[in-house]
């Protein structure tokens, strides 16, 4: 009868608390330079300490550069300020570290399945709202506030309000070139940007188990953009495969203990969830955003909607064209763009480098299209450099970058500039998000690379059947 | 935490859906380590000319004289989405805003109001609709209430509108409770967890320490 969320709920509970609230255990801290910073500080001013250092790590993604060569020197106004006082608090805590010149350096959300650092069955929060990412591996992951994490450094718990349980089967098969972050714009643009809110969403059926981890990552990575507390993926062998003998992964006999405990990590058969949804795989299409929220999002073949079959109000709808420079019934795909940009904790991992880079492969960007791939951490660069993607990359006019956050987001610094179009592999088509005034629109790495050497929107399938 | 009981204050309406917390705080104006030094850069994109610049937009509504003073925020639909910046919260207090209607908030969002003592209120959009009009005839006089004692907000015209807030939240906010302190008082619930899971879970805890660089 007990979902998968239930079980991982009931394991972590500390004590009941009024109105159906829990204090819940919390195995594992991640921090980064921009939230985290202020965290760590706050918690030393009020004279408290971290409880478990060891299970708590840190860094620096955000603020950091990507260019070669990078220090502490960044482009973002008073950004160094955010790396050094991180830097001196974790090192003064005894937390991990993840510095900006370590070899496993990355984004959070890419590092802590790389390094075994989220494991089924785990709770791990992050001040960052990505961090749903990690449900994908069978953990219950979320993003939290500043002041919740000086609470769980402190106290190596949260007080939580249990969320209600929703699940989304996927059945059937993708078709070529149709991929996990197709599935997650799909989902958010059936139900709305906040058909989410309130509930752990648990992403089930035949389709997710076909997926490999990364692509599962990049599914739940998108459950914030649902408005969902979180999103979860029941672990199998494909989740334990993964994880064996990464750095933090448990070894040994507490390697086959810990895998024993995790087969149990499912819904029950006759689990009953407050919600549930399904969708037919089979039939969908590479998904493209036009909008400014990412509920706004058609097939890459399609055109703007009309208000009428936007889903959007009157003023969202009018808002976001405008913003966007389009109007109702405007074909996406003959759209010309100024950058493409693969990257971003949704899809930098070493499979969406590759499947980009087999469409780039002989290719060239378009000209006047400013290109960037940044790998989503330093173990995924190097893995991507020993099968030569990077040259891939820079001989079809993509810069190649040091693994970070990058331009998936402006902080003051680099940008894409006013009114350009970009069609990026990140998370959020908010106004201004990758710069002031720019155009965002977000698609799978695959549409990003077609798009790139299109120098318009591109369908990526059309490309793929060229090659 | 400050604590909060009931305010009658100059309400401002924000309406459209999925405010996020980019816009009520960009990114660029995050420039220090440090939970103060926010209110100008409140909703900067809209409530400024010029990216970066400080000449007011007068279309913006905190920058019309008759909303001097505001002190609730009227919202759309999915509040203060986006990222998980407490940024914005601590932005919108520093600007004096002490309670957000809504009506639904981005959970993580929802959270931090929580915890820096402002009461976010969900209510129906019509209502808050029908509070935002009677609000705009004269914002000055034309005030709302939110009084979380009784968990209603009062419009303009006296008419009732009661909210539900999780118990421990509106605690935390009527008392001006540190959440710290509060979970504190369970500590021996927590020790007797760690010590029945270390035995079951023991791979949790076995992590090497931090290398000392
Ligand atoms: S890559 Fe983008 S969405 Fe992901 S953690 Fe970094 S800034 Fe946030």
């Amino acid at each position: 009868m007990t979902t998968l969320f239930e079980k991982l709920w009931m394991q972590h509970v500390v004590a009941e608390l009024p109105g159906g609230a829990a204090l819940i255990a919390i195995d594992r801290i991640f921090l980064h330079e921009r939230t985290g910073s202020i965290a760590l500080k706050s918690l030393r001013e009020r004279g408290r300490m971290v409880v478990d250092p060891a299970r708590v790590f840190c860094t620096m993604d955000h603020i950091v550069d990507t260019f070669p060569g990078r220090g502490d020197a960044t482009r973002m106004p008073g950004g160094t300020a955010f790396i050094v006082e991180t830097r001196a608090a974790a090192r003064e805590s005894g937390i991990h570290l993840f510095d900006v010149r370590d070899s496993d350096q990355g984004i959070v959300h890419v590092i802590s399945p790389e390094l075994g650092i989220v494991l089924p069955g785990t709770t791990v929060v992050c001040p960052d709202s990505h961090t749903c990412t990690q449900g994908a591996m069978g953990a219950f992951a979320w993003g939290i506030g500043s002041t919740e994490a000086e609470h769980a450094l402190a106290t190596g718990t949260l007080r939580v309000t249990r969320p209600r349980t929703m699940r989304i089967r996927f059945e059937g098969k993708l078709a070529p070139g149709v991929t996990a972050k197709d599935l997650s714009l799909a989902v958010i643009s059936r139900w709305g940007s906040a058909g989410g809110n309130g509930y752990v969403v648990e992403y089930a059926g035949s389709a997710i188990r076909s997926l490999e981890i990364e692509a599962r990552l990049t599914l739940c990575n998108m459950a914030t953009e649902f408005s969902a507390v979180t999103g979860l993926i029941a672990p199998d062998d494909r989740t334990f495969e993964y994880l064996a003998g990464r750095r933090f992964a448990p070894k040994g006999e507490r390697w086959d203990a810990a895998v024993a405990a995790w087969r149990k990590l499912r819904s029950d058969d006759d689990a009953q969830f407050d919600v549930e949804y399904r969708i037919d795989v089979d039939d969908l299409a590479p998904m493209i955003t036009w909008g400014t929220s990412p509920q706004h999002a058609v097939e890459v073949t399609g055109a703007v909607p009309t208000l009428e079959r936007s889903g959007a109000t009157r003023e969202a709808y009018e808002r976001a064209l405008a913003y966007m420079g389009l109007s109702a019934g405007t074909v996406l795909a003959d759209l010309p763009i100024d950058a493409a940009f693969i990257g971003s904790c949704t899809n930098s991992r070493l499979s969406d480098l590759r499947r980009a880079a087999a469409l780039l492969r002989g290719r060239k960007v378009a000209r006047g299209v400013k290109a960037i791939c940044v790998p989503g951490s330093m173990a995924v660069k190097r893995a991507a450099e020993a099968e030569g993607l990077h040259e891939v990359f820079t001989a079809a006019g993509f810069e190649w970058r040091e693994s970070g956050c990058s331009m998936c987001f402006y902080a003051g610094g680099e940008s894409f500039g006013r009114r350009q179009r970009v069609v990026s592999s990140t998370n959020r088509n908010f106004e201004s998000r990758q710069g002031p005034e720019t155009r965002t629109h977000i698609a799978s790495p695959e549409t990003v690379a077609a798009s790139a050497i299109a120098g318009r929107i591109a369908d990526p399938r059309r490309l793929a059947a060229l090659h | 935490m400050e604590k909060f009981t009931k305010l009658r204050a100059v309400a401002a309406p924000l309406l459209r859906a999925n405010i996020d917390t980019d816009a009520i705080i960009p990114s660029r104006e995050m420039k220090a380590v440090s939970k103060t030094g926010l209110a100008d850069g409140l909703f900067a994109g809209w409530r400024y000319r010029t990216i970066g610049g400080r000449d007011p937009n007068p279309d913006f509504v905190l920058n019309q004289p008759a909303y001097a003073g505001t002190r609730i925020l009227l919202g759309g639909e999915n509040f203060g989405c986006g990222s998980s910046r407490e940024h914005a919260v601590w932005a919108l207090f520093e600007f004096g805003i002490r309670a957000v209607v809504a009506p639904s908030f981005s959970p993580i969002f929802y959270g931090n109001c929580i915890r820096n003592g402002i009461v976010p209120v969900r209510l129906p959009a019509d209502q808050i609709a029908t509070i935002a009009a009677q609000v705009e005839s004269d914002p000055p006089t034309q005030r709302v209430t939110v009084d979380l004692e009784r968990s209603l907000v009062v419009a303009p015209d006296g008419s009732e509108h009661a909210f539900e807030i999780e118990p421990e939240a509106r605690e935390m906010l009527l008392e001006g409770l540190d959440a710290i302190d509060l979970t504190l008082r369970s500590r021996a619930a927590i020790d007797a967890f760690l010590v029945r899971d270390r035995r079951l879970r023991p791979w949790i805890y076995e992590l090497p320490r931090a290398r000392t660089p």
